[in-house]
């Protein structure tokens, strides 16, 4: 198979006395969508900020392309190809939908900061991002400030955000957290869309979710990974079923 | 119930809006050009120079605002950017450099250099740390111009002369002063508008709401708000040469930290993050002090507890009102 595009070795990270990521090592290959499961308190959403550096880890090392990015700062990631979502949604309330997702295209133009020249006018940030929320079905409420949305479709829009960066991988983390089944549906249907086109590393406890979309899936305990495999494996798994899937029964 | 007027209210809500944030800066410099008119019809003569000092001010506020309002940058050392300004000014007129083509350049340069270097440590820091260390970065200055014993020291330095401009004499007739004031408040506001409508002003925005999602959509969050620190600093550097060329003095009192407070003041009465609101508070700001230090030695105590007040009930400060106002409460 091709080089993963993402591939943590033995990342640790302690707070204090409590081991939140524990030797972590896995790895992201092109395309390939891995989800991360575990109990609340597993470190996944502290896993995912240290991928996407807004959390340093205390050792380990994190590769992306080829390339150990673990000292670099959340925007080099990002602008080396990585995005990510936030579990609590984390947009810009004032700006409208469109202006929010023109953030990405404006991250990747040639002239990012340019001073003069009015931005919310330019076609060239306007035309691709309009594009990717057409991609994620909100292209009918791009000129509604983003704080007005609702629940769903600000999930939606996260995405959009992510997928205007054109990057090379995603971590989604908990994207469906909240929505109702309607719109989580199609939010999964949306991700489904998007396999096979971005490497996606995906932290969600909807079971239903991970084992319809996941080509991988990982199972993080306290910090460590105690599985790892394919879905039906590790859905198999005797560990696994007794720390975590065991629960819903 | 409640979908249908809330969609019917997003698609009718820009058209007005747009047309209220036009109208007001419009009305406004339309009012500010005339009053040397009002003047000539009958206006106490000392109205001139209040509003040409207002104005001044206005330039500081304006320039704070966009750090403050914009930018959501609480600097509590604004008026070292007016002091390095104005004593730019007055040392080199006192020099036998009053040509305005000539100072103007250093005194940008200067401010410029000034806030790449402050702002770089500053902004390393959030909060009230932020409020603190621009606070000791300003008195820094206050007490490095004390210091300036060849110029004045303490007592400050008297200028007997005024600039020129490309060789006129523009400076020296009240009018010609006030206009060209106005012109310089004018430019600075287009200017500051055009920043914030920008590529480089939208991502200053999104960062003062969500400065961690502007990071991770790739974005260096320090590197854009030093930028807006520098603008800022060099445009409050323009109203530090005015305020030496209208007062035909400078002093260390031009960059205490209550003048900073006194900008922030300006600022947060008219309405942040709108820029007209900072003009409009200046001027409010300074009419109110002179209007109350005519009534009674003691102003201050009717001053400060009215300033109080005023920012307590009124949100978004004169603009939120007018706001409010025109379109009739609103979401």
């Amino acid at each position: 198979m091709s080089e993963p595009v993402l591939i943590l070795e033995a990342v640790r990270k302690s707070f204090g006395a409590l081991k939140v990521t524990d030797d972590v090592s896995l790895s992201v290959a092109p395309g390939e969508l891995h989800a991360l499961i575990g109990p609340n308190g597993a470190g996944k959403t502290t896993l995912v900020h240290q991928i996407s550096g807004m959390l340093k880890p205390d050792s380990g090392a994190i590769r992306f392309r080829g390339e150990d990015i673990s000292a670099l700062t959340p925007e080099k990631r990002a602008r080396r190809g990585l995005a990510r979502t936030f579990q609590i949604t984390s947009t810009i309330a004032s700006l409208s939908v469109l202006e929010n997702v023109a953030l990405g295209v404006q991250a990747r133009a040639a002239h990012p900061l340019s001073l003069f020249r009015n931005a919310a006018r330019d076609a060239a940030l306007n035309r691709p991002a309009l594009a990717a929320l057409e991609a994620v079905g909100l292209a009918d409420r791009a000129e509604v400030p983003a704080g007005r949305l609702s629940h769903g479709e600000k999930r939606a829009l996260e995405l959009a955000m992510a997928l205007a960066l054109e990057p090379t991988a995603i971590l989604l983390d908990e994207p469906l957290a909240g929505v109702g089944r309607e719109e989580g549906e199609r939010l999964i249907e949306l991700l489904s869309s998007l396999k096979g086109r971005y490497a996606m590393l995906l932290v969600e406890h909807d079971m239903a979710a991970v084992f319809a979309l996941a080509d991988k899936v990982s199972v993080l305990v306290y910090g460590r990974v105690i599985a790892s495999g394919e879905p039906a494996a590790v859905r198999a798994d005797a560990a696994v079923r007794e720390a975590y899937l065991g629960e819903e029964g | 119930m409640s979908t249908a007027p809330a969609l019917a209210e997003t698609a009718a809500a820009p058209a007005p809006r747009r047309h209220i944030r036009l109208l007001l800066p419009i009305l406004l410099f339309g009012l500010l050009a005339l009053a040397p008119l009002a003047v000539s019809l009958g206006m106490p003569a000392g109205w001139l120079a209040l509003l040409t000092r207002a104005m001044i001010f206005a330039i500081a506020a304006l320039s704070l605002d966009l750090i403050l309002g914009v930018g959501g940058l609480v600097s509590f050392g604004h008026a070292a950017f007016l002091g390095i300004g104005a004593y730019v000014t007055g040392i080199m007129i006192t020099e036998g450099r009053a040509e305005a083509l000539l100072i103007l350049p250093v005194v940008l340069g200067i401010c410029a250099l000034f806030a790449a270097v402050t702002g770089a440590i500053c902004l390393r820091t959030r909060g009230v740390t932020f409020i603190m260390i621009t606070l000791a970065f300003g008195q820094m200055v206050y007490f490095l111009a004390q210091a300036l014993s060849a110029y004045g020291g303490d007592d400050g330095l008297t200028l007997y002369e005024k600039s020129t401009v490309a060789g006129l004499d523009l400076f020296s007739t009240r009018t010609g002063f006030f206009y060209c004031v106005l012109a310089a408040l004018a430019g600075c506001y287009v200017l500051v508008r055009i920043l914030v409508a920008s590529r480089f002003g939208r991502i200053l925005r999104a960062a003062r709401e969500n400065p961690v999602r502007v990071s991770v959509t790739g974005f260096d969050v320090t590197r854009i708000r030093l930028i807006a620190y520098v603008i800022s600093g060099m445009v409050a550097g323009i109203a530090g040469f005015f305020l030496a060329n209208h007062t035909d003095f400078v002093s260390p009192a031009f960059m205490s930290w209550q003048r900073s407070g006194e900008l922030i003041f300006m600022t947060v009465l008219g309405g942040v993050g709108s820029l007209h609101g900072a003009i409009i508070g200046a001027i409010a700001y300074l009419i109110a002090e002179d209007a109350l230090s005519h009534l009674t030695e003691h102003w201050r105590v009717i001053f400060g507890p009215m300033i109080v007040l005023f920012v307590l009930f009124t949100r978004g400060g004169i603009v939120g009102m007018i706001r409010k106002l025109g379109g009739g409460g609103g979401a």
